[in-house]
């Protein structure tokens, strides 16, 4: 074998182990996907998605109150985590290398790290103890908690990659930073901050141990936002350390409408940004 | 409308580093003043003085004086954003706002300083566009974004964009840099137009351009002002035996 022939030789194995390295990654999910579908299909219809769960072995069972839990705690977490997290990453972004950025970004990052269940620890000394109840509300703070640093993150990047010749453009034409920030900037990168929010909503829709930590579970409807509230990744790991089978079952099932529910979201955000690219 | 702009002693600091060094310079009213000089030479640092636009870098430092019509514009008092309507500015890369329409590119100052309402704004959209002779190409599609014209067609709109909000004072930073010449050509031909109406301050790298459009040079060197003249007679004959070696090659 010549020189020629070894180099091509070793870029012929460099290029398989990387598409064996992306293949994997991609089966992994594609394997998990197919799992769940099989697994949790069956146990799908109307009534499942509507009806109160039942005790073992009671037919009918549904997990209707755990979906509206979860939808409930993810809205308050995404309304009290996005303002917040926007408006701190206009904030990095425009005072870029003051200290209390630095600061901030590095909090930020370190936050993005910080173990779901410590979280919840938190929010549970902070609200739990306090009032005495586990409720949507705490579970929502604690889905906040989760939410803001990945926003801010990711937003900032986005408000990043707006160049800085069309922010010059406004002010040269004697706009103040405020009207730059709020009809140029935040406009231009919304489609980057669009899925980083998605992101946010994804991770926090599958937490369970703040959640567990924070609004318990239920068996019943949410009546208001200050009882213990039932959430589909806390009813999934319930039913599924259980040995009853139409238990297993259907947290397979409920396994399946959470990873649909989050793919509908993404979905109905992409349409929403692509429709408001449309209007210009 | 022209006011002319009259810098005094101005110096200039990123940091511990001098960039403008005690420059003074004047350029009068309807007339085109061209600032020449090598790369890093600190004109652009100069342009972005006139409006402010300096105070965007952090580090900034400034002591001098620069006079609009009749206005210190280095005092902190002023009113930025009257000023930056006052002195308009063009930059070296076509900035089209990118998530607007032709027509709203031009209507963003008009809305943004109240300078007209309703049917008064879509006049002076038209009446901008045709001074920049970019009517008769975009009239069919006012409502396609802004960065879907040629680069040359963009420039001109930012030109239009500039125009409508009624400055003074027009800062031009290498406005031809990134363009064709036949773009190129258009642009100096609306330069020598604007002229007539405002005061004109340009940047650029290319020498005979600024014999072309200009009324007076300024030959800018590590910070400093070697030589201003009447181009006319800058370009015969200089007094500085370095502005005589930029000019003809033999520097920069």
């Amino acid at each position: 074998m010549n020189g020629k022939q070894l180099r091509l030789a070793k870029s012929y194995l460099w290029e398989v182990i990387c598409l064996l390295s992306g293949f994997s990654a991609m089966a992994v999910l594609f394997f998990i996907l197919y799992y769940i579908v099989r697994r949790g299909a069956g146990v799908i219809n109307l009534s499942f998605l509507t009806n109160l769960p039942t005790p073992v072995g009671v037919p009918g069972g549904g997990i209707g109150n755990a979906i509206v839990g979860s939808a409930i705690m993810v809205g308050i977490g995404t309304l009290l985590a996005v303002p917040q997290g926007i408006a701190a990453a206009i904030y990095l972004d425009q005072h870029r290398e003051s200290r209390l950025a630095i600061v901030t970004r590095f909090a930020a990052r370190v936050l993005t790290g910080v173990p779901s269940l410590i979280v919840g620890l938190f929010v549970f000394t902070l609200m739990v103890l306090r009032t005495g109840r586990y409720s949507a509300l705490a579970g929502g703070l604690a889905l906040a908690v989760m939410m803001v640093p990945v926003i801010t993150l990711s937003a900032e990047e986005m408000l990043r990659l707006v160049p800085s010749t069309w922010r010059e453009a406004s002010l040269a034409l004697g706009a103040t930073h405020r009207q730059t920030v709020l009809r140029l900037v935040l406009p231009a990168a919304t489609k980057g901050i669009t899925v980083g929010i998605m992101l946010a909503i994804a991770l926090a829709a599958g937490q369970t141990a703040p959640i567990l930590l924070t609004a318990l579970t239920s068996r019943f409807w949410l009546e208001n936002l200050q009882q213990p509230t039932a959430s589909l990744p806390v009813l999934i790991y319930s039913y599924a350390i259980t040995p009853f089978a139409d238990w297993q079952q259907q947290a397979w099932g409920a396994a399946l409408v959470l990873v649909v529910m989050v793919l509908l979201l993404n979905v109905a955000a992409q349409l929403f940004v692509a429709a408001r690219n449309r209007e210009v | 409308m022209a006011e002319s702009v009259t810098v005094e002693n101005l110096s200039f600091w990123f940091g511990k580093q001098q960039v403008l060094k005690d420059i003074s310079l004047s350029a009068q009213a309807r007339e085109v003043t061209a600032l020449i000089g090598p790369s890093g030479c600190g004109k652009t640092t100069l342009l972005r003085c006139i409006n402010r636009l300096y105070r965007l870098y952090s580090g900034a430092s400034i002591t001098g004086k620069i006079t609009v019509g009749t206005e210190n514009v280095l005092d902190p008092r002023i009113d930025q954003v009257e000023l930056r309507r006052r002195v308009g500015m063009i930059f070296q890369k076509p900035n089209p706002f990118p998530h607007l329409s032709i027509f709203e590119n031009v209507a963003a100052g008009i809305r943004l300083h109240g300078l007209a309402q309703g049917r008064e704004v879509a006049e002076r959209v038209e009446s901008c566009l045709k001074k920049v002779a970019l009517w008769e190409e975009v009239k069919d599609r006012l409502d396609r974004p802004g960065t879907m014209l040629s680069i040359g067609q963009q420039q001109r709109l930012c030109f239009a964009r500039t125009l409508a909000v009624e400055p003074r004072v027009f800062l031009m930073d290498e406005p031809c840099a990134s363009l064709d010449p036949v773009s190129t050509m258009r642009i100096e031909e609306l330069i020598r137009e604007l002229h007539k109406e405002y005061t004109v301050i340009i940047v650029t790298h290319n020498m005979q351009q600024a014999a072309r459009i200009s009324q007076q040079t300024a030959f800018v060197l590590n910070g400093e002002v070697v030589e201003v003249g009447r181009t006319a007679e800058m370009f015969v004959r200089t007094r500085d035996e370095r502005t005589e070696a930029y000019l003809t090659g033999k520097m920069g």
